[in-house]
């Protein structure tokens, strides 16, 4: 049957497309699981103000909060594209 | 003491009452005294499952209110020594379940059981809540599915979080998998995940996979937990389930597909 597999492994099929999309989405709701509720609203209003003066894409501020014993640290990350910079 | 293992989901119709059904009837065959508690006030079906529809008197939410005593409202299976059902309540809603009145029922429990299956209602509200927040281990079952396994995912959050053991800071609840309606075939023409892809993707051991089965559905007609059915592959991989559960170490069955015949397999690669 692995022979059979691998073969048939050169066509993506659905069960593929579907891990695929599940690894994506489960991270995604892994790193906002245990964060306050409106991190996902504040994220997006970053994203408007950033987009005020620089064009990026959906995926470029990401949000991560961090917790020490008594001390969290929010953490803010945007990626700029290349062109931007060069302007 | 008694070992408390809830059964839960978060996706709706993925066998989480067969599935509790079948573990607690298992254990009880086992010769341990085991309660099925179905925890999904207002919807109940553990009784339906179990065959004792018509031997409900008094339900959980009576014994939580005091209304009536544990002695009144367990009912003992007439078939398996050592296994007896509380069936939820069918009239009243979910939010007459509080964490007081639960973990007095279930620390009652505790005396004189072994194990305690706490059947979880299917979602994120107060009685799937409730039926995990004082496990000790949790069965996660999921369908090789998308939205089954993305819901699972989210109930091991709240595992993590939302329990007693996370709130007190104890050892976590121990998690294990339980793949169900899983059919090889389908798996093998790469039209389902298979049960690496799950394992990969939810990362927690494996309790067991059960194939997707007729038995399971005549089973539940019959009001017979599908352990019973011996002869049925369903029942085989429960039993395997429950070993595994009491540590015992049983190789995976079921999770290829039948032999057939030599053009039977040629007839694959056109597929």
């Amino acid at each position: 049957m692995r022979i059979l597999d691998f073969f048939r492994n050169n066509r993506k099929t659905s069960a593929s497309t579907a891990k695929d999309r599940l690894q994506i989405i489960v991270a995604q709701e892994r790193m906002t699981r245990n964060g306050p509720d409106y991190l996902p609203m504040m994220k997006e209003e970053l994203l408007l103000v950033v987009r005020k003066y620089i064009q990026v894409p959906d995926g470029a501020v990401t949000v991560k909060l961090d917790k020490d014993d008594d001390c969290e640290v929010l953490e803010l990350n945007i990626m700029l594209p290349e062109q931007a910079e060069a302007e | 003491m008694a070992k408390v293992i809830v059964v839960t989901s978060g996706k709706g119709g993925v066998g989480k009452t067969t599935s509790s059904a079948a573990l607690g009837t298992g254990l009880a065959l086992r010769g341990y005294k085991t309660v099925v508690i179905d925890f999904d006030v207002g919807l109940r079906n553990l009784d339906l499952i179990m065959g004792c529809e018509r031997r409900v008197v008094y339900d959980f939410i009576n014994v939580i209110r005091q209304e009536s005593n544990l002695n009144q409202s367990l009912i003992k299976d007439k078939r398996v020594d050592n296994l007896y059902i509380l069936a939820a309540s069918q009239t009243k809603d979910k939010d007459t379940l509080d964490i007081e009145g639960v973990g007095r029922v279930i620390n009652e429990l505790s005396q004189t059981f072994d194990f305690i299956i706490c059947d979880s209602p299917a979602g994120i509200e107060k009685g799937a809540f409730m039926a995990m927040y004082f496990a000790d281990e949790a069965v996660i079952v999921t369908n090789p599915e998308v939205s089954s396994v993305r819901d699972s995912d989210r109930i091991l959050g709240l595992l993590a979080s939302k329990t007693a053991r996370a709130v007190n800071n104890r050892d976590a609840v121990k998690e294990h998998l339980l793949m169900t309606r899983y059919d090889p075939s389908r798996v093998a023409k790469g039209e389902m995940l298979s049960v690496e892809d799950v394992t990969d993707i939810l990362a927690i051991p494996l309790l067991g996979v059960i194939p997707e089965s007729e038995s399971v559905l005549s089973a539940s007609n019959s009001g017979n937990p599908v352990i019973l059915d011996t002869e049925s592959k369903a029942g085989q991989a429960y039993d395997d389930a429950v070993g595994r559960l009491l540590g015992e170490d049983r190789m995976h069955r079921f999770l290829e597909i039948e032999k057939k015949g030599f053009f039977q397999k040629l007839g694959l690669f056109r597929s």
